[in-house]
């Protein structure tokens, strides 16, 4: 705006008029920054609302689910940290969890490797399979895994819920892996083996450190895909391997305690905390 | 993003070989690392998908895919799924629209709160979610309790068990999936295409219908692409906030498996769900670039 320049002018009529004019496109200016500023900020309220929610109602000391909760109380996480069958469901889908991040971010990785670096033929098909499981629908692979598990008894296995949930968890690690691949630049690995580095040495003290933080973000991924699956976990769990998905999906549907709360509150928490350190140390840090 | 570098243009036109194959790994080296990817989707994927296919038409079709054309209830059920996914489409895409503008345009501090709200509910359980939009929807909920204490109602409305509930609960989680591939291709659109148009006598809102908005459409179209196709499969919410006469493929499928026990036909309605999302997804694969919307922001 090129109007308020002009204290030292004479009281001209013209600039009188154009100072009339400015005073309402400011506050009209100013009204559509609120008023979009209004919208965003009550989509990201509906955003956040329902997750922060349950840490009031973890803490509520009536047993049945009321908001505004009455009273404080850590009895619901006494609980959940006491029932045997809560904490072996955690303890279960913990394990899987932790075995799905390693193997989903190696054979992920080894993956991108291929399809970024690689020389493949049929590349497009390639990557579309390794991305298909995050587009089929969730409760057509659990059935059916369901149908080839049940006659292997397979069902509720750490083995069976392992190869299910690398399935479901390759995706992501191949699509941030191979992002964070695709902004390394080849050259610097060509320097390497330029002066002698062998392609196993170019590649684990060049290339590995500098997509190193897409491969701790990818794992992060991983985990999480993992240890928030239900729909799968529904299918392919029994009564004696439960995954946390499962145990929450039965406790949902038929008694609805605030100890659902409780575990709800913890795994968030779980969860921002691997987020936060995938944050730290998952950025590509082009400035090296 | 940036791009990866052209490969030194110099070397190729020194015309040395050696230099371009080095740049990429070996035929047998890629089959290699990409050989137990493969391998486990192989088993756990297209073999299960497959043994799936052959269930669905082992007591022949008629029994299956016969049972789904003459019995008008399972058309019901698709139309209403697709409904209710078109809607919470068209919901997420306008929702999601103003909040990847705001990520894309506001300064550092703000873009990233805003960046942390779209991903906080994307990596929260959608059990969690879900959970937590029976406790604001139920008769002694949250939003209950406010309408009977602004006296806008008499007694609790029933909100919970609804087709309302499904789409307000999916959309919820759906949303970050609009946002993301809407934001890639925002920040993608030069800020100087807005000030030229500026320049050339446009305002704000002319500016944006004119330049921005038609920029981004390719980010809109594969969020809308991929929000629809994730709701048309939902299982966890429509199954825990929906009721009866909210009935979708996906809980019509675990009513098959759960209740009747009736595997075949289940395995068929599978397939059906199973061809309908391929048959999107292949038709639309050009604007379907997923890597776009999850790897731009960590």
């Amino acid at each position: 705006m090129f109007i308020d320049q002009s204290p030292r002018l004479p009281a001209l009529p013209v600039s009188a008029g154009r100072y009339e004019r400015a005073a309402p496109l400011r506050l009209r200016r100013l009204a559509a920054l609120l008023g979009s500023g209004l919208i965003v900020g009550t989509v990201l309220f509906f955003l956040v609302l329902p997750t922060l929610l349950i840490v009031p109602m973890s803490l509520s000391q009536t047993d049945y689910l009321q908001f505004p909760p009455r009273g404080l109380t850590v009895d619901w996480y006494r609980r959940f940290f006491s029932d045997a069958d809560w904490m072996a469901a955690t303890w279960f889908s913990f394990k899987i969890a932790i075995a799905t991040t390693l193997s989903a971010t190696v054979v992920g990785t080894m993956t991108s490797l291929a399809l970024v670096r690689g020389n493949l033929p049929f590349r497009n098909t390639l990557l579309a399979m390794s991305l298909g499981p995050m587009i089929v629908p969730h409760i057509v692979l659990g059935v059916a895994l369901y149908l080839v598990f049940s006659p292997l008894q397979l069902t509720g296995s750490f083995t069976g819920f392992l190869v299910a949930h690398t399935v479901l968890a390759v995706p992501y690690v191949v699509i941030t892996v191979s992002a964070s691949l695709q902004r390394f630049d080849p050259t610097l690995e060509l320097a390497a083996l330029s002066c002698g580095a062998n392609r196993a040495q170019a590649f684990f003290r060049i290339v590995l450190p500098n997509i190193a933080p897409g491969i701790f973000a990818a794992s992060v991924f991983a985990f999480l895909a993992s240890f928030d699956e239900a729909t799968v976990a529904f299918f392919i769990s029994d009564i004696n391997g439960k995954s946390i998905g499962r145990k929450m999906f039965e406790d949902i549907d038929f008694n609805l305690t605030p100890v659902i709360a409780a575990a709800s509150t913890t795994f968030v928490g779980l969860s921002l905390l691997l987020m936060a350190l995938a944050h730290a140390f998952g950025q590509p840090n082009d400035g090296r | 993003m940036r791009q990866p570098q052209p490969f030194s243009r110099s070397l190729r036109l020194k015309g040395r070989p050696r230099a371009r194959s080095m740049r990429s790994y070996a035929p047998a080296a890629s089959w290699i690392l990409i050989a137990p990817a493969m391998a486990i989707l192989a088993i756990g994927f297209l073999y299960p998908l497959l043994r799936l296919i052959m269930l669905s038409l082992s007591a022949g079709p008629s029994a299956t895919y016969g049972r789904l054309l003459r019995e008008p209830l399972y058309a019901t059920v698709l139309a209403s799924s697709v409904v209710t996914a078109v809607s919470v489409t068209f919901a997420c895409t306008v929702l999601g629209y103003p909040v990847a503008l705001a990520m894309a345009r506001l300064r550092k501090r703000a873009a990233a709160l805003t960046t942390a709200c779209v991903l906080i509910p994307l990596w929260t359980s959608v059990l969690i979610r879900s959970y937590a939009w029976i406790v604001l929807l139920q008769r002694n909920g949250l939003i209950n309790s406010v309408l009977i204490s602004e006296g806008l109602t008499q007694g609790p409305i029933k909100l919970l068990y609804t087709q309302g509930a499904v789409i307000v609960a999916m959309t919820h989680v759906l949303l970050p999936f609009a946002i993301l591939p809407i934001f890639s291709t925002l920040r993608a659109v030069p800020n100087d295409y807005v000030r030229a148009a500026h320049s050339l006598g446009a305002g704000k809102i002319k500016a944006f219908f004119l330049v921005t908005l038609p920029l981004s459409l390719p980010g809109v179209f594969a969020g809308a692409i991929l929000c629809f196709v994730l709701a048309l499969g939902f299982y966890i919410t429509p199954a825990l906030v929906g009721g009866p006469e909210s009935m979708m493929m996906a809980s019509l499928i675990g009513q098959q498996t759960t209740v009747l026990l009736d595997w075949p036909f289940a395995a068929a309605l599978s397939t059906v769900l199973l061809a309908i999302t391929l048959l999107i997804v292949v038709a639309f694969r050009k604007s379907l670039s997923f890597s776009k919307g999850l790897s731009s922001v960590y």
